[in-house]
């Protein structure tokens, strides 16, 4: 572990070394790994990739998980492991990391317009431009009772904000049922995390 | 053939996780119950989502208690393979859904909204775990105990102040559950062990926030806030109801019967 590369997520560092070169080309394997609950979405969209490590004994893979309970959370780390070795960068592994916490505020702009083209609402912003570790303080402020949305939802196929809730839950763990007035359509909303 | 049952560590840090972790599952699997049979498509979903969160949170725990104790066990066969008097959760979670078959949507949802609540103040204190695994569990469980909290509760308002007979059924399985309540309160040796090194609060630090909550939501509700009894339950020392065996006997079928049978 000491000799592995650690390359940030957000800028890779491009000297042209080896490793480097197969941890961009890792980078780029991921964003064809779909997320089978919502396959709008590549597991790079989702934010839940938070690293990826090149050494001499193949590719590291660190992954976030979304909900404790999801079901595609071992589906999601098969798929990077075969999406990546079928690339021949392997052999690789994926390793959980927990903290800190995944948060819906991960989700790229990207992800947003795939998410709201595939009929799903993306998340309305849980930090409110607050960093996602402060984020939580916020939220907990929130009353516990009577929960009234704090914005209107916008529906993804007319704009309208006039929506209202049908469900707190929705199809997954991670979506609400939502119905559009204006244009009648039911829709999901990617619940904020 | 059978497998054998194991035995785990009584250090009170496997413990205290035990509670946590056993709980969560126990009412995960109370809650799966209701999957195909609540009231309505939308409730059916959300109590198995919810049920969903509460077993992901539990196999976090235990594997974490396997880590802890050093003797190899994994998830599986925490959850599978103890005896009743090896589980810890407490009392409330393994209470059936209610009076009648399936249960009793109300009595479902009021457990729900004392043990969210309750989860929730736990989680928000657990997030500062000496323990880092914990709090990294912690940080993930207490956004999902919020929604929990919020969706039981704003049915317990819709039901309380609903119709005569939903403030019946309600006013019922208030006056069952909130005898049971006092066990998520009581501190022993385990939580003050736990609160002397770090790893999570004690539990009576819990009653006043918890209490304050309930009211808030009792009289919203326009439910009567019940008065304390004597009675106190013991599912977290081990001692279950006449419940438990059923639930385990669902429960262990399978890995008893098929050892190491996985999907």
């Amino acid at each position: 572990m000491n000799a592995a590369m650690r390359v940030s997520v957000q800028a890779p560092r491009l000297d042209g070394g080896v490793d480097e070169q197969r941890v961009v080309r890792a980078w780029d394997v991921l964003q064809g790994v779909l997320d089978p609950e919502v396959p709008a979405l590549s597991v790079c969209d989702l934010g839940i990739v938070r690293e990826v490590l090149a050494d001499g004994d193949g590719i590291e893979v660190v992954l976030t998980p979304t909900y404790s309970g999801c079901p595609a959370t071992e589906v999601i780390e098969q798929s990077v492991i075969d999406a990546v070795n079928a690339a021949g960068l392997g052999p690789a592994r994926v390793t959980l990391q927990r903290a800190p916490a995944w948060t819906t505020d991960w989700i790229s702009d990207d992800g947003r317009r795939k998410l709201r083209e595939y009929g799903i609402a993306p998340p309305s912003c849980v930090s409110d431009g607050v960093k996602p570790s402060e984020g939580n303080a916020a939220v907990a402020q929130e009353r516990q009772i009577r929960l009234v949305p704090r914005q209107a939802i916008e529906c993804p196929r007319c704009n309208s904000k006039n929506t209202e809730r049908l469900s707190t839950f929705g199809s997954t763990a991670c979506k609400s049922l939502y119905r559009c007035i204006a244009c009648r359509e039911p829709f999901e909303y990617f619940k904020p995390l | 053939m059978t497998t054998p049952s194991i035995q785990v560590q009584q250090a009170p840090t496997v413990q205290y996780l035990l509670r946590l972790g056993d709980t969560a599952l126990i009412l995960g699997q109370r809650l799966g119950e209701w999957c195909g049979h609540a009231p309505v498509l939308e409730e059916d979903i959300a109590l198995s989502n919810i049920a969903l969160d509460l077993i992901g949170q539990s196999r976090a725990l235990l594997s974490r208690v396997g880590q802890l104790e050093g003797l190899g066990h994994h998830e599986d066969q925490l959850a599978f393979l103890r005896e009743e008097r090896d589980y810890r959760n407490v009392t409330m979670a393994e209470l059936p859904n209610g009076p009648g078959r399936p249960g009793d949507f109300a009595f479902t949802v009021l457990r729900n909204a004392m043990l969210a609540t309750w989860f929730r103040l736990l989680w928000e204190r657990l997030g500062d775990s000496s323990d880092s695994e914990l709090a990294a569990i912690a940080g993930k469980a207490v956004k999902e105990a919020r929604y929990h909290q919020q969706h039981s509760c704003d049915w317990v308002v819709r039901l309380g102040d609903g119709t005569e007979e939903s403030a019946r059924r309600m006013r019922a399985a208030l006056d069952t559950l909130w005898r049971y309540s006092a066990e998520l309160f009581e501190s022993d040796d385990v939580d003050a062990a736990a609160a002397a090194n770090g790893l999570g609060p004690r539990w009576d630090a819990l009653r006043e926030p918890w209490l304050a909550e309930m009211r808030e939501l009792l009289a919203e509700a326009k439910l009567p806030m019940p008065a304390d009894t004597a009675f106190r339950s013991t599912g977290k020392r081990g001692v279950h109801t006449e419940h438990m065996g059923y639930i385990l006997a669902d429960m262990q079928y399978l890995q008893r019967a098929y050892p190491g049978g996985v999907w």
